[in-house]
């Protein structure tokens, strides 16, 4: 058969407009494809802080920001440990085996293992003081992805909470948290509470359960604030929702650069930390 | 048999005490719990009856609806909001568990062990 030269053209120009709109239509879907996990990992930091992750149901995200240009002022100071460990009457255990800790202080370098192994030249000050650290309340808790019983669970209002009554202390979770926020009740915790001022308001824990920070639920329920921001008269803590973009936690992260501990493993803490 | 007399009266004696107990208490029933609410005049969170037959189902109700629903109210069949909190609203009015909660557990032989961590105040202040 001949073909004219312009017959085909036509053939030509045609199937590129065909073939053509299908492959972009393709690609477009290939691209949402890979531009997800890509924004799990290299997003903008106000996207980080505010939008993307945040519990549609709820509208809240609690969240917390501990400024250590504050914290760091006053050595030794403790107000925000004892407040939460009374409050919730943890017990107190010596002996680091069967420590149970809610909310506690640890060197630069164990808090931030990323930061400190890859950078050398972060300032001697910066590495001196103890950082204030807890559970963080991960966006993408791995402690309740491992949990078989469902005892710690995320809240929508994204709070990593503990349900003491089905604990059967497996522990898995304190193998799975890369934060060590966990502790395991080896002894009765009733026996690290004597002679201690106790809070009748909240109940203890057993022996054989895992316990943490809870974010202090039982006092947002009541339209308080936790009880150690409550108790930092130097205003180094700030608890608030990151789901609102007015709230005193959003314009904190807007002026200030600041952290989350272990980035790189993806479970995007809700505690920030304003180095300098 | 040697000491056939001895043997058999030993037997006797032995019969009659490993007995004792199912002996003496026949045809008697263990005296009925009365259990006493120290605080008066004021109305539990659901009706008298309710409560004696459902406690434990409301309480197994309350602790996953606050803990896990984050849901801390209950309204009940009066149309009354109660705080869900086992040691908060429901021990403040029967803070006499000794009298009030055990003496029908014991006799039911029922542990919970909800005190293992919920406080109890009077007791409490024992082991602190």
């Amino acid at each position: 058969m001949e073909l004219k030269r312009r017959d085909f053209l036509k053939i030509v120009g045609g199937s590129a407009l065909i073939g053509g709109s299908a492959i972009s239509a393709l690609v477009e879907e290939a691209g949402i494809a890979h531009a997800s996990p890509h924004e799990e990992h290299g997003h903008s930091a106000e996207e980080d802080h505010g939008h993307g992750h945040i519990e549609e149901a709820s509208g809240i995200r609690w969240a917390m920001v501990v400024d250590m240009r504050k914290c760091s002022e006053q050595e030794g100071c403790r107000d925000c440990i004892n407040a939460c460990h009374y409050v919730h009457n943890v017990p107190n255990f010596p002996d680091p085996k069967e420590e149970v800790k809610w909310i506690w202080k640890d060197e630069y370098h164990h808090v931030f293992t990323d930061i400190s192994t890859l950078d050398p030249y972060v300032p001697e000050h910066i590495k001196r003081h103890p950082f204030l650290v807890l559970c963080n309340h991960c966006d993408n808790p791995p402690c309740v992805r491992v949990c078989p019983t469902k005892a710690t669970f995320k809240r929508p209002d994204g709070i990593v909470a503990m349900d003491y009554h089905r604990c059967i202390g497996c522990r898995f979770c304190m193998a799975a948290c890369p934060y060590g926020s966990r502790s395991f009740n080896w002894r009765d915790p009733r026996l690290g509470l004597k002679g201690r001022e106790l809070n009748y308001e909240f109940p203890t824990r057993m022996r054989g359960v895992v316990e943490k920070c809870n974010f202090c639920v039982e006092r947002l329920a009541q339209g308080k604030i936790p009880a150690c921001v409550e108790a930092c008269k130097h205003g180094a803590l700030t608890f608030g929702n990151l789901a609102d973009p007015n709230s005193e936690v959003r314009a904190l992260l807007r002026e200030n650069y600041a952290l989350r501990r272990k980035p790189q493993l993806g479970t995007k803490p809700s505690v920030f930390y304003i180095i300098a | 048999m040697y000491d056939s007399g001895k043997v058999i009266i030993g037997l006797v004696i032995f019969v009659a005490i490993a007995t004792f107990p199912f002996w003496f208490g026949m045809g008697k029933a263990a005296p009925m719990p009365e259990p006493v609410i120290m605080t008066k005049g004021q109305k539990c969170v659901e009706s008298k009856d309710y409560m004696r037959a459902s406690h434990m189902y409301l309480l197994n109700v309350w602790r996953d609806q606050a803990l896990r629903d984050g849901n801390r109210v209950y309204e009940n069949k009066r149309g009354e909001k109660v705080t869900i909190s086992l040691q908060n609203t429901c021990m403040k009015c029967h803070s006499n568990k000794e009298k009030f909660c055990d003496r029908c557990h014991d006799y039911a032989e029922v542990k919970p062990y909800c005190w293992d961590c919920h406080f109890v105040p009077k007791e409490s202040k024992q082991w602190n």
